[in-house]
């Protein structure tokens, strides 16, 4: 319990200087912006210098921001037992770009990037097994980008007829109505009637 | 002459009473011995980042009971967290202490049923009948404060959502008392039990490296030898003014784990004692009525509160924007949420970390060498719910 998180921001810049985009502390947070390329030597001397020891990674969370030109964020999330710190990893790429995986460094990295790479289509290289993880066996497209609709595309139910569970296009019985209340005179977009070319139907 | 064998591969689950939940394990078998496990998981997948990313902050607060249900109120508290730390808001000392309360209730439900589920996969059936007649008590106390017995919705961004009744407090002492009885018949079943002890020392060891490695916590982490808990090192709402121990185990085995688990439940029964000893009167949630919402009278009397009513419950509140990550010592293990605000009433990225998904994931590592018949004591040690998993 020796350093606090403006020390280690400060060790971490005069230590990475040049590897360093920008680092800021928010929230008593400390946020560090690197670049793909040199993320590995990053998360390497986060995990092994003494003054950081961060050696349990938490969590890999993806963000997708569709209007950047760099779309995709991660941020990783480091906790260190020894000094009690907690530090969390940014980078920012675009669509195609594939990320280094951390699997070589933290075991754990493999179901979390399966998990990014399932919600958003992020491929990791170095990956020993890079599988979808939560979504349905044969599923396509990646849920958690913005531009994924929220009632997804197919649906499934169980057919009498051909005694088995099948896949179909989704049906809205009723609109998703997904009110704006920020702005409460534009009123919401049915996402039916557009798809139906603006039937006069009202649900 | 030797006869080459092929390795088997068998199918465990999804539905498969030891699997807790819908996991589907594909294991690869020479003979007995397990040469690999591949957990498909995801068959109880929600979308629920997704969801919440619809809704707004009190919306999406409902979402958490139902990932780890049978601990709703611990989840709860880390988004409430979140949520309050991005708007910097000051939670009455009465509702830390309401929270605390409910969150060691929590502790002592998800323990109960992982310690006597456990006991029944390796064949012990009676632990589970005396261990669920408490659990029936203790959602009842759910019920009394929230009004359901499961997904409670009761904690808010800046406090909770009513007022405990009065006699509630009397009753969860009452019952404090009694249940270290309960917890001593537990332990006699199973503590010093022969087929128990064969059945879970020196099973799905885990090191101190490896448990740090795997991204463990919780009990995971402190049966291997790691005094890591969140509510000492970290500790948030009041646990820094309560008086208790965290139990450590010793060589990272599935009875160590257990021993940990029935110890934690000593101590949440001391700590909720505390709390009731202390529990301090006044309100008990935000005053602040752009936050949480007006009282019933005064919708009545004040056009104010009337507006600030319809406010809350159309558009909600918004959020500054930001991003924060917030950790509760949930009964599995580091429950945490990264939420990211865009300055508008829904949270733009909501990240949920659970426990289960990285002790889930050392699986293969726990599991390897090890016979079939230890996999559902492994798997019940790992202390799985799948809500939490799969999100």
């Amino acid at each position: 319990m020796t350093s606090s998180l403006p020390d280690l921001e400060k060790l971490i810049n005069s230590e990475l200087s040049s590897k360093v985009k920008s680092s800021k502390i928010e929230n008593n947070e400390l946020l560090i912006e690197t670049e793909e390329n040199e993320l590995l030597d990053v998360v390497q001397f986060l995990k092994s210098n003494e003054k950081c020891k961060f050696r349990q990674l938490i969590d890999i969370a993806g963000v997708d921001y569709p209007e950047n030109e760099k779309r995709f964020e991660l941020i990783y999330l480091f906790l260190s037992h020894e000094h009690n710190l907690r530090i969390k990893l940014l980078i920012k790429f675009q669509i195609n770009q594939t990320v280094v995986s951390l699997t070589k460094i933290f075991p754990s990295a493999n179901w979390m990037e399966r998990e990014v790479f399932d919600m958003y289509g992020i491929k990791f290289k170095n990956h020993p097994d890079l599988r979808r993880i939560l979504t349905d066996y044969g599923f396509k497209g990646h849920p958690l980008r913005k531009d994924f609709p929220l009632t997804g595309f197919n649906e499934v139910r169980y057919s009498e007829k051909e005694k088995k569970v099948i896949y179909e296009p989704v049906k809205l019985e009723q609109n998703y109505r997904n009110f704006d209340f920020e702005s409460p005179w534009e009123g919401t977009t049915y996402i039916k009637e557009i798809k139906e070319n603006k039937n006069d139907k009202k649900n | 002459m030797t006869k080459k064998t092929k390795s088997l591969s068998l199918n465990f689950g999804p539905q498969h009473p030891a699997a807790h939940g819908v996991l589907r394990l594909i294991l690869e078998l020479d003979g007995e011995v397990v040469e690999k496990a591949d957990p498909h998981i995801g068959l109880l997948h929600r979308g629920t980042e997704k969801l919440i990313e619809q809704k707004t902050y009190t919306q999406a607060l409902p979402y958490f009971d139902r990932l780890d249900y049978v601990a709703p109120m611990n989840q709860e508290h880390a988004f409430a967290l979140a949520a309050e730390k991005l708007l910097n808001v000051e939670v009455p000392i009465r509702a830390k202490y309401i929270r605390v309360i409910f969150c060691e209730i929590g502790r002592i439900l998800s323990h109960i049923l992982n310690v006597t589920t456990q006991a029944l996969d390796v064949g012990a059936l009676t632990p589970s009948l005396w261990g669920f007649e408490e659990r029936e008590t203790l959602m009842t106390f759910y019920e009394r404060a929230s009004g359901s017995r499961l997904h409670a919705n009761y904690f808010r961004t800046g406090g909770v959502h009513k007022d405990i009744p009065l006699k509630l407090v009397e009753d969860i002492e009452k019952f404090c008392k009694s249940f270290t009885k309960i917890i001593d018949d537990l332990e006699g079943l199973l503590t010093d039990n022969r087929i128990f002890k064969q059945r879970n020392v020196e099973i799905g060891i885990v090191s101190k490296q490896e448990a740090l490695d795997h991204s463990f916590s919780g009990v995971m982490l402190r049966g291997s030898g790691v005094p890591w808990d969140l509510r000492k090192s970290q500790p948030y709402e009041i646990y820094k003014d309560l008086d208790f121990k965290i139990p450590i185990g010793k060589n990272g085995d599935c009875y160590d784990r257990y021993l940990c688990r029935i110890e934690e439940m000593r101590e949440s029964v001391k700590i909720i004692l505390q709390c009731i000893e202390k529990l301090p009167k006044g309100p008990v949630k935000s005053i602040d009525n752009k936050i949480s919402p007006p009282k019933r009278d005064d919708i009545k009397q004040s056009m104010e509160a009337l507006i600030h009513h319809f406010k809350l419950f159309t558009e909600g509140y918004r959020v500054p924007k930001g991003d924060v990550y917030t950790a509760v010592e949930a009964p599995k293990g580091e429950f945490g949420v990264y939420l990211i605000s865009d300055g508008s009433n829904k949270p733009y990225r909501c990240k949920i970390r659970a426990p289960g998904f990285s002790h889930l994931q050392a699986m293969d590592y726990l599991i390897r060498g090890h016979m079939l018949a230890d996999v559902p004591a492994v798997l019940g040690s790992l202390d799985i719910v799948f809500g939490e998993v799969d999100r």
